[in-house]
């Protein structure tokens, strides 16, 4: 199906067992820090071969859409793919089942040591620096929306809501999520300066214009 | 004890069918139903669990796990990562099917690009509250500050920059 011819005339690619799944995903909960998706990509496509690049491209594109985190999705789709309702519980369970002991031995250190002064200058820093991650993040996802007009107006309403007057996200998803499709779907690529700005196009769904 | 649990459950099924755009949108949702209205903990707590959950390895919902485990122990641990993982993992399983007959359908683009405004607005919500909550010294605001500026200008792991984020706690933060 390939255009580029790949190295190896596609052998029977592998179908991993359950074993296999829970084994891969807990390799990558364990060495995954911080943003595991180059990780899982190097693991899925490249070393063990379960997906081709598309594959893996077009999984992601339904992870990134659904509610969760990606790689949570990921895994339990993958598991889901290869071997069912048990694969999908190998995958995610591989995932967390290391972080998960890590995070709470963690807990228990913070915790235990909360009121010594140095644990907690040390977690004090720790805090602080995790907030700045999260500005850089904020400030990555907002700064393609100022370009257009619309949409940053649709997240400055979302930030308001949610950081200002403390509305229960329920509320703000139901009433902003609609009116964001549509305005986006509208406006979106009207106000845009640039009309890569949009993010995925499909391929075979060229327009004439531009 | 069983009150809280149901609680637990409650409050993060909710998030978990809510969580579009990964973790960090529902970050501020979490710290109001945690921190005001069943005030389980402090900001100042949440913000230091959500800082542990980045530091350890896996998925960057960790703090999750740790809200469960802190508010009720090891039930609660498990109650809150099976209400939190569990009905995302469901709606991908039963996404799997449908996802492929309606690939080619425009709505799911607009459906997609719909999601990005939002999803920006609630992470910086998100970067607000949790900085908020972790600046109690002037000294923490230059962590954070130079913190976000060096992830944006380079591509340093964050790992390292959480980890001279404690450090710089650890020796500073004693001399006073």
């Amino acid at each position: 199906m390939m255009m580029s011819t790949p190295d190896l005339l596609a052998p029977e690619r592998p179908v991993p067992t359950t074993r296999e799944l829970f084994l891969g995903f807990l390799g990558l909960g364990m060495t995954a820090f911080g943003g595991a998706l180059p990780l899982a990509h190097r693991m899925i496509v490249e070393r063990r071969k379960w997906l081709t690049d598309p594959e893996f491209v077009e999984l992601l594109g339904l992870c990134q859409f659904l509610p969760g985190g990606n790689i949570i999705n990921l895994s339990v789709a993958l598991g889901m793919k290869f071997r069912g309702w048990k694969g999908a519980l190998a995958g995610v369970t591989g995932l967390i089942a290391v972080p998960s002991m890590v995070v709470i031995l963690l807990g228990m250190i913070y915790q235990h040591f909360q009121h010594d002064p140095n644990v907690k200058h040390l977690f004090a820093g720790l805090a602080a620096a995790a907030a700045g991650l999260l500005i850089q993040m904020a400030v990555k996802i907002a700064l393609p929306l100022r370009k257009n007009l619309v949409l940053a107006g649709v997240a400055v309403v979302c930030f308001v809501a949610i950081a200002l007057l403390r509305i229960p996200l329920l509320w703000v998803m139901l009433v902003m999520t609609p009116i964001s499709v549509v305005l986006t779907a509208r406006y979106g690529e009207r106000f845009a300066a640039k009309p890569q700005s949009v993010p995925v196009q499909d391929e075979g769904k060229k327009e004439g214009a531009q | 004890m069983s009150q809280t649990l149901i609680a637990l459950v409650i409050i993060f099924t909710q998030l978990s069918v809510l969580a579009f755009g990964g973790g960090n949108t529902i970050l501020p949702e979490m710290q109001r139903q945690v921190v005001e209205v069943h005030q389980w903990m402090s900001a100042e707590d949440f913000s230091a669990l959500f800082a542990l959950g980045q530091a350890a390895p896996g998925p960057n919902l960790m703090v999750v796990t740790l809200v469960g485990w802190h508010v009720a122990g090891f039930w609660g641990m498990l109650v809150t990562s099976l209400a939190k993982f569990g009905p995302s993992s469901i709606i991908t399983i039963i996404m799997l099917h449908v996802w492929e007959r309606f690939k080619d359908k425009p709505w799911r683009r607009h459906v997609q690009a719909g999601l990005l405004p939002v999803t920006g607005g609630l992470v910086a919500a998100s970067a607000l509250l949790i900085t908020q909550a972790s600046i109690t010294h002037g000294f923490l605001a230059a962590i954070t500050a130079a913190t976000a500026i060096i992830a944006l200008k380079t591509k340093i792991h964050p790992l390292w920059l959480l980890f001279g984020g404690a450090l710089a706690g650890f020796f500073y933060l004693g001399t006073f």
